[in-house]
């Protein structure tokens, strides 16, 4: 009931720790307040002036009842500790993905340079360590189904490894708070055989068929510009794409641009350039995206405006 | 033999006051509260704010929850959230946690159980209130200012981008900090210096040991956050790199300065906490504590040890495995002090004589939820299996069963308990009791669902979320609702009985405690006649005849006194 399915190598260990103390915790629980209850009731005052004698305290019980939970709590952090040995060392032929954190989405690179975002694909039963930073603030990586977290930093890379054992799609979530598109920032794992991972990491990312304008509408929530940007004239975080090519846009510091190719352009890699006022620079630079990326977006948004 | 309290003649402390009233009639007007110097008007005082600040938290709660009650936005966009979410705890832990207890039953209590006249620095304490006061107001200009949505933790980079209202927030707490740390002092200086004769360390109520340990804390703790949030104050008005990356700093480092005060802040909540329990159970189990020595020195120890703990809330954040091994290790360590005690509060009902009066159906619950929150939080100081845990709901649910189903509900104790000493009015019995099984059982619906869904990776500080957690949410708001009832509930019959309560006698629950034997039904200006002669432990109720053989203490806590010692002249009032 408690738990997710596992999908990695330490996740029944993991597991088995939780449900060890879980159940130590409920018997323990129920000692106490089963006792509680029934003195209540055993001892129940029958009269206001009654006062019973003292009763002194052993101290064979005191005494044992330090002893036995130390020793308990002394297992448990023992078991803990060579878990958290084993979670904290990467297999040394560890598969390398470097992961990017910025407010609110995640992108992968992988060892022959593609480049993902909002999904991360891994081969199942080899171990894959990430390597990870942010180009901001605090973000934290938590897959629940391997058991894995580790917060991501913008001075400093952090680690954090797994060995997938399931095939599948599963929850990718940031767990450092980070602003308002917080819950937003998802990814999904992909735990797929080696072969196909290879097929994928030939053609990912260069999507050479589907029309430019739909394309351009899959990026639109692959790489989470749906988070700010709305299509139905509501300005959020960021300018609405409605009516967006082809208007005047006024700018933070007073001139005006036309919003055209070369301006949207702009925007997607170099967003900090030139920005709309009453809005403020917080949009994350979309250097990963490849050309047609960036032309399939910018058609996109040109379809916004009729 | 009955050796009981004895006057020790001659040794008036003070004349003529006490024919002029108790300590709430002698002197009217808004000014001679506002100004008084008296612990408990000052007690008072802050009880009142303390609630407003209470009432103020649990509505951000009531709204958060409403707003979790379907994925996507119910009633709220996330800004507004995140907004709402940050100043739920900001309030309830710098507004309400942290002086709660000390500062209105420690103020209005500790003097009376030492037998002493006021605390030792009368006037530091009315300005530690003002410091309170200010420190609330200033959250509140922030809250109105800007977009607080950093959540109670401020954790740097993100901090920095929320502009002004974070400077206000910062101040807040920098002179919010001042108040526990003169609260601290004048505890510890009165408890050691201002002890009525007779009353040796190993007779002082557990709560005086609670209140002791906790006032440790806070004098040494303390004054770290105020350097904390004054450096954060400086990194964003000068700009020099501390705390933020992109000026050189570190983020990590902000996270051990903060936790560094934030972990013991948790003890200065509970072991005020713990020390109202003993009184509660000794009371209404009319039989020693078990143990008094292992529960007062198991508060030492906690409160000591809690500094040794903090990085257990960043064995994820890139703190070396070392630390988090040694930071695991120290954790468990500290769960055993609260583990005897919740032994040795149980076992103190053996062959006692257990009334199941309102107080102690709050004692009971503390039991209850608190074991709960203390074993979630062995689960998540296993270093393995926290990786999985940190930032999920399942730590939330966890700080909420120790600090609301612990401090508070020891805290709604405390006001049922001492009630009767502080208004001279009884509340009633029958929806005190009812109010207490709502919030038991709402508490329970409201957060019980919240380690499940915690565990199956529900993250916290989540506008949105997945529909797998839907139900999970969903029960948790239902409880809220609960919770609210029964708290609203407290609060209604309870102001209730401030005009239509029946007036207590000096000591309706047979207690043997200086504040309830030695007192009128509300205590004089000055506290006591006569500095009283301690003779016997605090909880030795089969030393204390007088309190049962006819006469004080034998109510039921609902009648009108017997023969009273009448010290006061019992005003209408």
């Amino acid at each position: 009931m408690w738990l997710p399915e596992g999908a990695s190598t330490l996740a029944p260990e993991v597991d088995s720790l939780f449900y060890f103390v879980t159940w130590a915790s409920a018997i323990l629980f129920v000692g106490v307040i089963g006792a509680m209850v029934y003195l209540a009731i055993r001892y129940r005052r029958r009269s206001t002036t009654e006062v019973p004698a003292p009763v002194e305290p052993s101290k064979f019980i005191e005494i044992s009842w330090i002893v036995i939970p130390t020793i308990l709590v002394l297992i448990v952090f023992n078991w803990g500790f060579k878990l958290f040995m084993k979670q904290g060392i990467a297999p040394p032929e560890s598969y390398e993905i470097r992961a990017t954190a910025s407010s609110w989405k995640w992108d992968f690179e992988y060892p022959d340079g593609t480049v993902s975002t909002g999904e991360l694909h891994v081969p199942a039963n080899r171990p894959v360590r990430m390597v990870m930073s942010s180009t901001d603030v605090l973000h934290s990586f938590f897959v629940p189904v391997f058991r894995v977290k580790q917060d991501v930093l913008p001075n400093r890379y952090s680690y954090v490894w797994f060995e997938a054992t399931k095939q599948g799609e599963f929850d990718v979530y940031c767990t450092e708070y980070c602003g308002t598109g917080h819950s937003a920032m998802l990814a999904t794992v992909i735990v797929e055989s080696q072969s196909d991972l290879d097929a994928w990491l030939e053609t990912a990312g260069v999507d050479e068929d589907t029309p430019l304008p739909e394309y351009g509408a899959q990026l639109y929530e692959q790489q989470m510009c749906v988070q700010c940007h709305s299509l139905d004239g509501t300005p959020q975080i960021g300018p609405t794409f409605q009516g967006l090519f082809g208007s005047t846009e006024e700018l933070t510091d007073g001139s005006t641009v036309e919003v055209d190719d070369n301006y949207l352009r702009e925007s997607i890699l170099e967003p900090a350039a030139r920005v709309a006022a009453g809005y403020q620079p917080v949009m994350p630079a979309y250097g990963s995206l490849n050309e047609r990326q960036v032309s399939a977006l910018i058609e996109f948004i040109k379809e916004q405006s009729p | 033999m009955a050796e009981t309290y004895t006057r020790h003649a001659g040794e008036a402390t003070h004349s003529g006051h006490h024919d002029h009233g108790d300590y709430i009639t002698h002197e009217k007007g808004l000014w001679s509260w506002l100004s008084s110097v008296d612990h408990k008007r000052i007690g008072i005082m802050y009880g009142i704010t303390l609630s407003i600040v209470f009432l103020l938290g649990g509505i951000f709660a009531l709204l958060v929850r409403f707003e979790l009650l379907n994925p996507g936005e119910t009633i709220m966009t996330a800004a507004t959230y995140n907004q709402l979410f940050s100043l739920h705890g900001i309030v309830m832990v710098f507004g309400f946690l942290v002086p709660s207890i000390p500062a209105f039953f420690g103020n209005i209590i500790l003097p009376l159980h030492l037998g002493a006249k006021d605390v030792a620095f009368p006037r530091l304490n009315l300005a530690s209130y003002y410091f309170y006061l200010t420190g609330v107001i200033l959250i509140l200009v922030a809250m109105l200012v800007g977009n607080v949505d950093t959540g109670w933790t401020f954790y740097t980079p993100y901090s920095k981008t929320v502009g002004n209202s974070l400077l206000f927030v910062t101040m807040a707490v920098f002179i919010a900090g001042f108040a526990s740390i003169f609260t601290g002092i004048n505890f510890i200086v009165t408890i050691h210096k201002m002890r009525a004769p007779g009353l040796t360390w190993n007779r002082l109520p557990l709560f005086v040991w609670g209140l002791y340990a906790t006032s440790i804390v806070q004098v040494l703790a303390t004054p770290v956050l105020g350097i904390t949030v004054l450096l954060l104050f400086l990194e964003v008005v000068l700009k020099i790199g501390i705390f933020d990356p992109a000026l050189g700093g570190d983020p990590i480092l902000f996270q051990h300065f903060f936790w560094f005060y934030s972990h013991p802040a948790v003890y200065i909540m509970i072991l005020p906490a713990f020390g109202v329990i003993s009184e509660l159970i000794a009371t209404f189990s009319r039989q020693r504590i078990y143990g008094y020595t292992a529960i007062a020195l198991s508060s030492v120890a906690i409160a000591m040890l809690g500094f040794l703990v903090w990085g257990h809330h960043m064995f994820v954040s890139g703190q070396s495995a070392i630390s988090s091994v040694m930071f695991s290790l120290i954790t468990y360590l500290i769960g055993i002090p609260s583990g005897i005690k919740v032994f040795n509060w149980v076992a103190t009902m053996y062959k006692g004589s257990i009334w199941l009066q309102t107080p102690m159906l709050y004692a009971l619950s503390f039991l209850f939820l608190f074991t709960i929150g203390g074993v979630t939080g062995i689960m998540v100081g296993v270093l393995a299996v926290d990786i999985h845990l940190h930032d999920t709901y399942y730590v939330v649910a966890h700080f909420h069963y120790v600090m609301m189903g612990g401090t508070v509900i020891a805290a709604l104790g405390a006001l049922h308990y001492w009630w009767p000493k502080i208004t001279g009015r009884m509340y009633s019995e029958v929806p005190g009791r009812i109010a207490a099984v709502l919030i038991f059982l709402g508490f329970n619906l409201t957060f019980f669902p919240q380690l499940i869904m915690g565990a199956k990776g529900m993250p916290r500080r989540y506008y949105d979320y997945d529909t797998e957690f839907t139900i999970w949410h969903q029960l948790s708001t239902y409880g809220s609702w609960l919770l609210g009832a029964g708290l609203l509930m407290v609060a209604a019959y309870m102001i209730w009985s401030l005009f239509k309560g029946k007036k207590a006698s000096p000591n309706p629950w047979g207690a043997a405690t200086l504040e309830w034997t030695h007192t009128g039904r509300r205590p004089d200006p000055h506290n006591f006649r006569q500095t009283p002669l301690v003779t016997r432990g605090p909880y030795d109720y089969y030393l204390a005849e007088d309190l049962f053989g006819g006469g004080d203490g034998v109510g039921d806590g609902a009648s009108t006194p017997a023969s009273v010692r009448k010290s006061t002249t019992d005003e209408d009032v």
